[in-house]
C-alpha cells in the first residue's frame, strides 16, 4: 500500500490502482472535517511549504487546511511574477528551500514543467498544484472523488469538459484521470481553443456544446480567461457565452440527473449561468469541500512514505 | 611548413575525386596531389620521427618518410581526407556574450568538429550592422581564431527590421552574406528592398523564416507533444509561410536567397518547387533537424529547445528526402551556445538554441551516410563545396594550388558524446551520451594543423 | 467464503511453524461472558456505557460483549468502530503504508463511560493512539480497556481493566486471534516465528 513515489506531478503517471487508493484514503480523511477537533497527528512535525507563483486563494487555502488538519507545520510562500523576473530563478529558490529541509513542497507555477524541474532538485516530495497549461493532478483527483461520491462509481460514466481546453491544466489532468478509471471523455470548445491531436488522448472532440453534452453524466465547465480574447482566440464574451455558456435551457439535452462541475473560480454569466452554478445538480461546492480531504490524502500518502535513498 | 598527408582516401566533391592519394601541402596551399608524391629525391627534415595518426603506420607513410623533404608526414591510411568543412551558420556570441562563447572557443569547437571555416551570424551585442563590428570580429578571429571566420552582416539596423543596414559598407568590410538571423524580416517591403540592395554586391540574403505572429509565444513544435505537455506550439506554417513569401520576393528581385535552418516538410516542398521553376534559392538543414523530432522535448528537456523547433517524424523524413534529392543544399549547425544557468530554467523561459559544431560531422556520418540515405561524397559536398558555392568562397575543394584547408576524419571511430569534454564554452546539446560513429582526426587550416585528436 | 479461505491459509501457514492453541471456541465464549459481567459490576450497571472496538476483531468482540450485556442487563449498548492509523507513532517507519480505514462512532461520547475493546494487548502503542483519537473526538467521562488476550511486553504504562486471558509470550512469537465473523472459526493460537 502507499504511493511508491516521491512526488505527485501528473495524472499521466498514476495507475488506476493508485487513483483508487487516493480516493479511498480521502474518504477516511473527510471525516476529520466533521469533527469538533479538526486535527489528527499523522503529519506532526512535518513541514509543508506552499510555494505559489500564481495567485490562488482556493487551492492554496485547501492545501494549507489539509496540512494543518494533519498537524503539519505549514508555510506559505507567495511570489508574484515580478519577483521571479527580478531575482531568484526557480532553481535557486529550490536550492534555498532544500537547505531548510521541508518534507513537502506544493508548487503552483505558470510554466509547464516547473513542478518536474523543482522535483528533480529537492529531496522533499513535490506536489504539482498547477504548472502552466500542463497538469493539476489534485484538482482531477478531487473531481473524481466528487463524482464517485455522488454516483457511487466511475467506470462507464460519460463526461464532457467544456471550454478553453488548449490552455487548461485541469482539462489535461481530468482527461488522463477519467480515462484511467474507465470513463468516456468528450471535450468541447471553440476550434481556436482545441489543441491539435487532442483526440489522440482518447477523447471525442466537439465544437458544438449541445451535441457535446447530449447524454452525458457529468458536465465540467472550464473558466474562460479573459486574456484569451486579447489573444484573438474568440471575438467577444458575448459570443462565447452565447455559443458555449451553460444555461438551463441548454441542459435539457443532457441527462435529467446530469451533474455540473467547475474547478472555479466561476465567471457567472459567461461560461456558466448563475442558476446552473447554484442549482441542485451543481457539485461546485462539493468539489471545494472534497478538495481538502483529497489533499489530506495526498499529503498523508506522500509524507508517510519512506523517503528514497 | 611542408606536410605530407599520405595514404588517405581523398574525397573532393567539387572535382569528383574519390581515391586513395597523397597530398603535399606547402605554405598554406596544396602543391601536389598524386599517388606517388614522393617521386622527388629528398630527405626528411628534422630529427624527430613523424607521428602516426593511427597507431600503426602505413606502408605509404614509411615510404614517404624516407624519400621526401617534409616537416611532417601524416599517416592517413584508413581515414578520409576531404576539403575543410564549412559551417555556414554559427553564433560566436562575441562581442557581447562572451560568457556563452568567444571567437576563440567557438572556432576551436569548430576545428574540433572538423570545420575549417565558419560564418558567424550578426545577432551579437552590438549587432554586426557596421564596419566597426565586422572589423572587430575579423581582427579577433585573426588573432585568436582557430579557423577562418566569415562574418554575415545584418540586413536591418540593430536587427530591428525597420531600416536597411549599411550593406555596402558591410560588404566592403568583409561580410560574405546578410541576414537578420535570430529574427525574421517581418516587413515584406523591407525584405524586398534588402534583396534588391544586396543583389548589387551579389551578396546572398540568408533568411530566418518565421512569422512572428503565427509563432507567438510558442516554444516547441505545435503537435502532439505540445498538446500533451501543455506548451505553446509553433506551427510549421509559421516557417513555411515566410519561405513562400521569401521565394516570391526572390523571384521578383532576382536575388540569391538562402533559407536558413529548414525544419518543416512544407518548406522543403516549397523550395523544391521553386528550384524547379529556376528560382535562385538554396537552403540548409541542421543535424538536429535531421536526427531528432519533437519527442526529444519530452521531460521538458531545454537542451532540445531551439528555433525553429524539432518537428514531427514526417517533417524529419521530408528533410532527409530533401537532403537526398538535392533540395537541401547545405548542412549547417546553427551552433547557438548558452550557459548552463541559462538553460537550467523552466522550459518557457530557457533561451532557444543548441550547439552543434562538435557533433555535426559524426551525426552526418552516423545518421545520413551509415543508413544509406546519403552517399558519403554527397554528404561531404553539403559541408564543403555547396556552402563554398553559395557564398562564392574559393574554398571547399581539393586541387593543386587551392588553399590547404583540409579535414581528416575516421569514418569508423566509435565514440560517446560527452558535452563536458567539448571545446565550446557551452554544453547545451541534445546529443550528450549519444554513441556516434565517425570522428575528426585532424583539422588543417591554411596549411597548419589547428586541431588533432 | 473468503474468510474461510484465509482461515485455511492461516492454518497452512501456522502448520509450517509450531503452534499451540490457548483458547478454543468455548474458552473465548466464557471469556466474553465474564468480561461482560465484570463491566457491569465495575460500572455498577450499564448507564452511559458505550463500547468502541479497535480494528476489525476488536469490533467483533465489542459486538459480542454488547450481546452479553443485553442478556445480563437488558440494555442496548451502542458499539462504535475506531481506526487509529492516523494516530500511530510509527508512520514513515513502517515499510509499507497502512491503509486508513473509517472511524464510525455514530453517537456522542462526551460524558460517557467508554470501554475500548481490542483483541490483543501487546506494547500498548495502539491503545495510546486510541486514547489520543478518542480525546480528539470528545471528552468521555472515563475510558476503560477490555482485551481478549494480554501477552505482556508493554512499552508504555498502559494496562487493561478486563482481560480474557493472560498469556506470557516471547517476542519471537505471534498471537493469532481467529473469530468466526472474520475467519470462520473461533480460536486463539500462539505461533512461533
Amino acid at each position: 500500500m502507499g504511493l511508491a513515489r516521491k512526488d505527485l506531478l501528473r495524472m499521466q503517471d498514476l495507475t488506476a490502482d493508485e487513483i483508487r487508493l487516493i480516493l479511498d484514503t480521502a474518504e477516511s480523511m473527510k471525516q476529520v472535517a466533521g469533527r469538533d477537533i479538526k486535527k489528527v497527528p499523522a503529519l506532526r512535525g512535518k513541514t509543508l511549504i506552499n510555494l505559489f507563483y500564481e495567485a490562488s486563494t482556493r487551492t492554496r487555502t485547501s492545501f494549507e487546511i489539509a496540512g494543518k488538519w494533519l498537524s503539519a507545520d505549514v508555510i506559505n510562500v507567495s511570489t508574484s511574477s515580478s519577483s521571479v523576473a527580478k531575482g531568484e530563478s526557480l532553481k535557486d529558490t529550490g536550492l534555498t528551500l532544500q537547505a531548510m529541509h521541508p518534507d513537502i513542497v506544493v508548487l503552483r507555477h505558470p510554466a509547464s514543467g516547473a513542478a518536474e524541474f523543482l522535483a528533480k532538485q529537492l529531496a522533499a516530495s513535490v506536489i504539482n498544484a498547477g504548472d502552466g497549461a500542463h497538469e493539476h493532478p489534485s484538482q482531477a483527483l478531487l473531481d473524481l472523488f466528487t463524482i464517485r461520491e455522488k454516483k457511487g462509481r466511475l467506470e462507464g460514466l460519460k463526461a464532457a469538459i467544456v471550454g478553453d481546453i488548449a490552455h487548461s491544466r485541469v482539462a489535461r489532468s481530468n482527461i488522463h484521470g477519467m480515462r484511467k478509471v474507465g470513463m468516456e471523455v468528450r471535450v468541447a470548445g471553440p476550434r481556436t481553443m482545441l489543441p491539435c491531436f487532442i483526440d489522440r488522448l482518447g477523447v471525442e472532440v466537439f465544437t458544438d456544446l449541445e451535441r457535446a453534452i447530449a447524454d452525458v453524466d457529468i458536465i465540467m465547465m472550464l473558466r474562460l480567461q479573459l486574456e484569451r480574447q486579447q489573444a484573438g482566440l474568440f471575438p467577444s464574451l458575448r459570443e462565447y457565452s452565447r455559443l458555449f455558456g451553460l444555461t438551463l435551457p441548454r441542459l435539457k439535452g443532457a441527462k435529467s440527473d446530469v451533474l455540473i462541475m467547475h474547478p472555479g473560480p466561476i465567471n457567472r454569466g459567461v461560461e456558466i449561468a448563475p442558476e446552473v452554478a447554484d442549482g441542485p445538480y451543481s457539485l461546485i461546492l462539493n468539489q471545494v469541500e472534497n478538495g481538502v480531504a483529497v489533499r489530506m490524502a495526498l499529503l498523508y500518502l506522500l509524507a508517510g512514505a519512506p523517503q528514497a535513498g | 611548413m611542408r606536410i605530407l598527408i599520405a595514404g588517405g582516401r581523398v574525397i573532393d566533391p567539387a572535382s569528383g575525386v574519390d581515391e586513395v592519394v597523397d597530398l603535399l601541402i606547402e605554405d598554406g596551399r596544396i602543391v601536389r596531389i598524386g599517388k606517388d608524391v614522393r617521386g622527388a629525391r629528398c630527405e626528411v627534415r628534422g630529427a624527430e620521427p613523424p607521428e602516426a595518426s593511427k597507431g600503426k603506420r602505413s606502408k605509404a607513410a614509411k615510404n614517404a618518410e624516407s624519400a621526401i623533404n617534409v616537416d611532417r608526414v601524416m599517416d592517413a591510411a584508413g581515414l578520409v581526407v576531404c576539403p575543410g568543412l564549412i559551417d555556414m551558420h554559427v553564433h560566436l556570441r562575441q562581442p557581447g556574450r562572451e560568457d556563452k562563447e568567444t571567437i576563440a572557443t567557438g572556432t576551436l569547437a569548430a576545428a574540433r568538429g572538423g570545420f575549417t571555416a565558419v560564418c558567424c551570424m550578426p545577432n551579437t551585442d552590438p549587432v554586426n550592422d557596421t564596419r566597426s563590428v565586422t572589423e572587430f570580429i575579423l581582427d579577433t578571429a585573426k588573432r585568436e581564431g582557430a579557423v577562418h571566420v566569415y562574418p554575415v552582416g545584418a540586413i536591418s539596423k540593430g536587427l530591428r527590421g525597420e531600416e536597411l543596414a549599411e550593406i555596402g559598407e558591410l560588404f566592403e568590410s568583409g561580410c560574405v552574406a546578410v541576414s537578420d538571423d535570430g529574427r525574421p524580416v517581418m516587413n515584406a517591403e523591407l525584405m524586398r528592398r534588402a534583396m534588391e540592395y544586396a543583389g548589387m554586391f551579389d551578396l546572398p540574403v540568408i533568411s530566418h523564416c518565421e512569422d512572428l505572429h503565427l509563432s507567438g509565444k510558442g516554444v516547441v513544435h505545435e503537435g502532439i507533444v505540445s498538446t500533451e505537455l501543455g506548451l505553446c506550439g509553433i506551427p510549421s506554417t509559421s516557417e513555411a509561410a515566410m519561405v513562400a513569401r521569401d521565394i516570391l520576393l526572390a523571384e521578383l528581385t532576382d536575388a540569391r536567397l538562402h533559407i536558413a535552418h529548414v525544419s518543416a516538410a512544407e518548406s522543403v516542398r516549397l523550395i523544391r518547387e521553386a528550384k524547379a521553376r529556376g528560382v535562385r534559392v538554396s537552403c540548409e538543414a541542421t543535424p538536429h533537424h535531421f536526427a531528432l523530432t519533437e519527442e526529444a522535448v519530452r521531460g521538458f528537456n531545454t537542451n532540445a529547445k531551439m528555433n525553429p523547433p524539432l518537428r514531427s517524424e514526417s517533417d524529419r523524413q521530408a528533410i532527409l528526402a530533401g537532403l537526398c534529392d538535392g533540395t537541401i543544399d547545405v548542412i549547417a549547425t546553427d551552433h547557438a551556445p548558452h550557459t548552463i544557468q541559462d538553460k537550467e530554467q523552466e522550459f518557457d523561459v530557457a533561451p532557444f538554441g543548441v550547439i552543434g559544431s562538435e557533433t555535426a560531422l559524426a551525426l552526418t556520418l552516423s545518421t545520413l551516410v551509415a543508413s544509406g540515405a546519403l552517399p558519403l561524397k554527397q554528404a561531404i559536398a553539403k559541408l564543403t563545396s555547396e556552402p563554398a558555392r553559395i557564398l562564392k568562397l574559393p574554398k571547399g575543394r581539393i586541387a593543386e594550388g587551392a588553399d590547404a584547408d583540409l579535414t581528416i576524419f575516421d569514418p569508423d571511430r566509435e565514440w560517446t558524446v560527452d558535452a563536458f569534454g567539448f571545446a565550446s564554452k557551452s554544453r547545451n546539446t541534445p546529443f550528450h551520451g549519444w554513441e556516434l560513429k565517425g570522428g575528426t582526426v585532424a583539422t588543417i587550416v591554411a596549411g597548419k594543423v589547428v586541431w588533432e585528436a | 467464503m473468503v474468510r474461510g479461505f484465509f482461515y485455511a491459509l492461516n492454518l497452512m501457514a501456522a502448520e509450517l511453524n509450531e503452534k499451540a492453541q490457548i483458547l478454543d471456541q468455548a474458552g473465548i465464549q466464557r471469556a466474553v461472558t465474564r468480561i461482560a459481567h465484570e463491566i457491569v459490576e465495575r460500572n455498577k450497571g450499564t448507564n452511559d456505557l458505550v463500547l468502541i472496538g479497535l480494528r476489525s476483531r476488536g469490533v467483533d468482540l465489542a459486538r459480542r460483549i454488547a450481546q452479553e450485556l443485553k442478556i445480563i442487563d437488558g440494555a442496548d449498548i451502542p458499539v462504535g468502530t475506531l481506526d487509529v492509523t492516523l494516530y500511530r507513532d510509527d508512520l514513515g517507519r513502517v515499510g509499507l503504508q497502512p491503509v486508513v480505514r473509517k472511524t464510525d462512532i455514530p453517537f456522542p461520547i462526551n460524558e460517557r463511560r467508554v470501554v475500548l475493546v481490542d483483541d490483543v494487548l501487546y506494547t500498548g502503542r495502539t491503545i495510546r493512539a486510541a486514547l489520543d483519537s478518542l480525546i480528539d473526538l470528545g471528552r468521555p467521562r472515563l475510558i476503560q480497556l477490555a482485551v481478549l488476550v494480554d501477552r505482556g511486553h508493554r512499552e508504555l504504562p498502559i494496562r487493561a481493566d478486563y482481560v480474557g486471558k493472560n498469556v506470557p509470550t516471547s517476542r519471537q512469537e505471534q498471537v493469532q486471534v481467529l473469530l468466526t465473523e472474520e475467519d470462520g472459526v473461533d480460536g486463539v493460537l500462539i505461533v512461533k516465528g
